[in-house]
């Protein structure tokens, strides 16, 4: 501990009235757009009402409601000082702590949630993009967070995966089930043919390739009209069966509904895509999660803290990159190809550079490296877009200070702890998590 | 590894250039270490010791000349495949993973051998350097500098290798400090017969550590013999001294 954190605090109120005065700017910043102008349908589209009144309520609402309760848990935060001055807390950090109880939750929810009552198609259509991108990031997790390989075209393996389906199915009638490994296969091999011009890449370097060859990708998927529909796109992609059995409306012998004798429902197909991309999710992250303690997954986390130490521990930095390129890749493909059977229609519009952002984003503010903190992040951005629809224009300007803030508060993620691949059985005796990360 | 002819040298680099680009950082540089010595090589900033250490390991490959490790020339080949032949180094800057725990790190050394006798090798090198057995599940960055380079040294030997490449261990590193690892190097040198190559800013102490030593001046060797008789020798006392011209 430092002296300066030994001084006696200085006026109580003083550092209040600060905190309350910054939970206020907070506020006004926030409440700006969403709470100071209201939009009416006008004469020719949209007005925009200002309602400055009700946003300086809400400030001064913010301002007060925040000094009182800094007066309520005045004690409280003295006791919180005591106890940084006693030596550093033993066990896992709080948010790890609250990560082992949030984990399960979150899993329940997610396979619980279309038979919850009042769960409609609307609804389990959003648990399905948020899951896509769940997926997408706990894929690009491999390559950014795991192996600190910065891939800036993560959205053109997505392109792969989807379009391979599409095109296989096309050109060799593949139904999902049979096209689904190939994909994966497919986009992993395209993400080998990334990794090699880039092997000695790091960096910046490596950020500009990747993002060139999400671009490369993406203009060829536009001019090989032959191929791939150009602008068109690829329409008429197949629907996914259960296991053989389609999903259709009329219903009969030989379909889903027939089968199991329901009756037809378009809620059927809906539900079970859900389930599909629940499943290739949680694939992609026990898969994840063995590879961390496995030595390839150790491999590609000591390339992530020192490239050259890994080298000389005898590591062939070659095949680690690789590795991590093609299994990253893999899982992009995978979730590609259930874009493309969802969708039943792709296009290169769908596979843009704002997409590998997108996927960057949920895995840099859900903390690089962390399952679980991809997933917050990816539901959070994913179900936020959506909350926020009503925003218009304005959507981009709350995530905007949304990201803004989490990177100010918590610079390395939402979950930045990182787990152990090996112990001894027994748990940490001062939480790493204390120390900032140096070379010391 | 295979017990080779133990009348020969370990190591034995022979007319070695290296360069990066233009600049040629090494010129015909020969050394030789014999099994079971300690051989130091000493020399200023900039006078190639760490270039000689990286070329041994294939990165930078060598110009010209050649690097026999027992028994077979290693110039050129991939550095993966020289550290997986019981060369184990110990790098400059010490490099250790910072955000991955003590464990994790030995565990990395010991990939080479896919893990096997991993707890036996754990016990060895913590008996070698007890500070790391309290710190196993802590992270390598939050070590001091003396732990810190305690675990590179460490992490080198769980491959259990029979060269020990040492670069710059003292780097920055309290005189104590300096004195636990030097005297941890010459135990495991004398209890084991590991053979250690160790490259020093601090010729005093690396002298009196090492049976042999070598001086490089900008890019060459200018001198040789036992680390006595060079810690007696004038011009090694003003190299060391006056910064690298002998």
């Amino acid at each position: 501990m430092t002296e300066a954190i030994r001084k006696p605090p200085a006026n109580p109120y003083v550092a209040l009235l600060k905190d309350a005065g910054l939970a206020a700017l907070v506020a006004l910043g926030v409440g700006a757009p969403l709470l100071g102008m209201q939009t009416v349908p006008g004469g020719r589209g949209l007005a925009l009402i200002p309602r400055p009144g009700l946003l300086l309520a809400t400030v001064a609402a913010v301002f007060v409601g925040r000094f009182l309760l800094g007066l309520l848990f005045a004690n409280r935060r003295s006791a919180a000082r005591r106890e940084a001055e006693a030596p550093p807390r033993i066990g896992p950090s709080p948010m790890a702590r609250i990560g082992k109880l949030v984990a399960p939750g979150l899993l329940a929810f997610s396979v619980l949630m279309p038979v919850i009552p009042g769960i409609g198609r609307y609804e389990i259509d959003l648990g399905t993009l948020v899951l896509t991108y769940v997926m997408l990031g706990w894929g690009l997790n491999i390559v950014v967070g795991l192996a600190g390989l910065l891939d800036l075209g993560y959205v053109a393996f997505y392109a792969v995966g989807a379009y391979g389906y599409a095109i296989m199915a096309k050109f060799f009638d593949l139904s999902f089930w049979a096209a689904l490994p190939l994909t994966g296969l497919f986009a992993a091999t395209w993400g080998i043919i990334l990794g090699f011009p880039v092997l000695r890449l790091r960096g910046d370097y490596l950020a500009i390739v990747t993002l060139a060859f999400g671009e490369i990708i993406r203009v060829v998927l536009l001019n090989w009209t032959t191929l791939t529909g150009g602008p068109n796109g690829m329409s008429g992609v197949p629907r996914p069966t259960f296991f053989g059995l389609p999903f259709s409306m009329a219903g009969g012998e030989g379909t889903f509904a027939g089968f199991f004798g329901l009756e037809p429902s378009a809620l059927h197909r809906v539900t079970f895509l859900y389930y599909l991309i629940l499943a290739l999710a949680l694939l992609t992250n026990f898969v994840t999660i063995r590879l961390r303690r496995h030595p390839v997954g150790r491999a590609w986390e000591a390339l992530r803290e020192d490239e050259i130490a890994s080298r000389a521990l005898g590591l062939s930095v070659v095949a680690v990159k690789l590795t991590a390129f093609a299994t990253g890749a893999m899982f992009g493909g995978f979730a590609g190809a259930f874009f493309a059977t969802r969708q039943g229609f792709i296009s290169p519009e769908s596979f843009t550079f704002i997409e590998s952002a997108l996927i960057l984003a949920i895995v840099v503010l859900g903390g690089m490296g962390s399952q679980l903190g991809v997933a917050i992040a990816a539901t959070l951005m994913i179900g936020g877009f959506e909350v926020f629809r009503g925003l218009e224009e304005f959507r981009m300007l709350v995530f905007g200070l949304a990201m803004v803030a989490i990177m100010v508060w918590r610079p390395r993620g939402l979950v930045s702890g990182r787990e152990p691949s090996v112990s001894l059985g027994k748990r940490g005796t001062i939480g790493s998590e204390h120390v900032a990360e140096g070379k010391g | 590894m295979t017990a080779s002819a133990t009348s020969g040298p370990l190591l034995s680099v022979a007319g070695v250039t290296t360069a990066y680009g233009s600049i040629v950082a090494l010129r015909d540089v020969a050394l030789e270490v014999m099994p079971g010595e300690i051989v130091t090589l000493i020399g200023a900033n900039g006078a190639g010791k760490s270039t000689l250490m990286m070329t041994i390991c294939g990165s930078p490959a060598p110009r010209a000349g050649s690097i026999v490790y027992d028994g077979e020339d290693i110039a050129g080949a991939p550095t993966h495949l020289i550290m997986r032949r019981g060369i184990a180094q110990s790098p400059e800057g010490r490099r250790i993973f910072p955000r991955m725990t003590v464990l994790e790190n030995l565990r990395m050394g010991a990939e080479v051998l896919a893990g096997a006798h991993f707890e036996e090798d754990l016990e060895k090198v913590t008996a070698l350097f007890p500070r790391l057995k309290e710190r196993l599940t802590q992270r390598g960055g939050t070590l001091s500098g003396g732990e810190q380079q305690m675990l590179a040294i460490a992490r080198a030997l769980m491959s259990r290798p029979r060269l020990l490449l040492l670069d710059e261990p003292s780097l920055g590193l309290a005189p104590m400090v300096v004195r636990q690892i030097f005297s941890a190097i010459r135990d495991l040198n004398r209890t084991t017969g590991l053979t250690v190559l160790l490259v020093e800013q601090n010729a005093f102490h690396a002298l009196r550590l090492a049976h042999r030593g070598y001086v490089l001046v900008n890019g060459s060797i200018t001198m040789s013999g036992t680390g006595a008789e060079l810690l007696a020798r004038p011009e090694v006392r003003a190299a060391y001294l006056e910064g690298g011209r002998a």
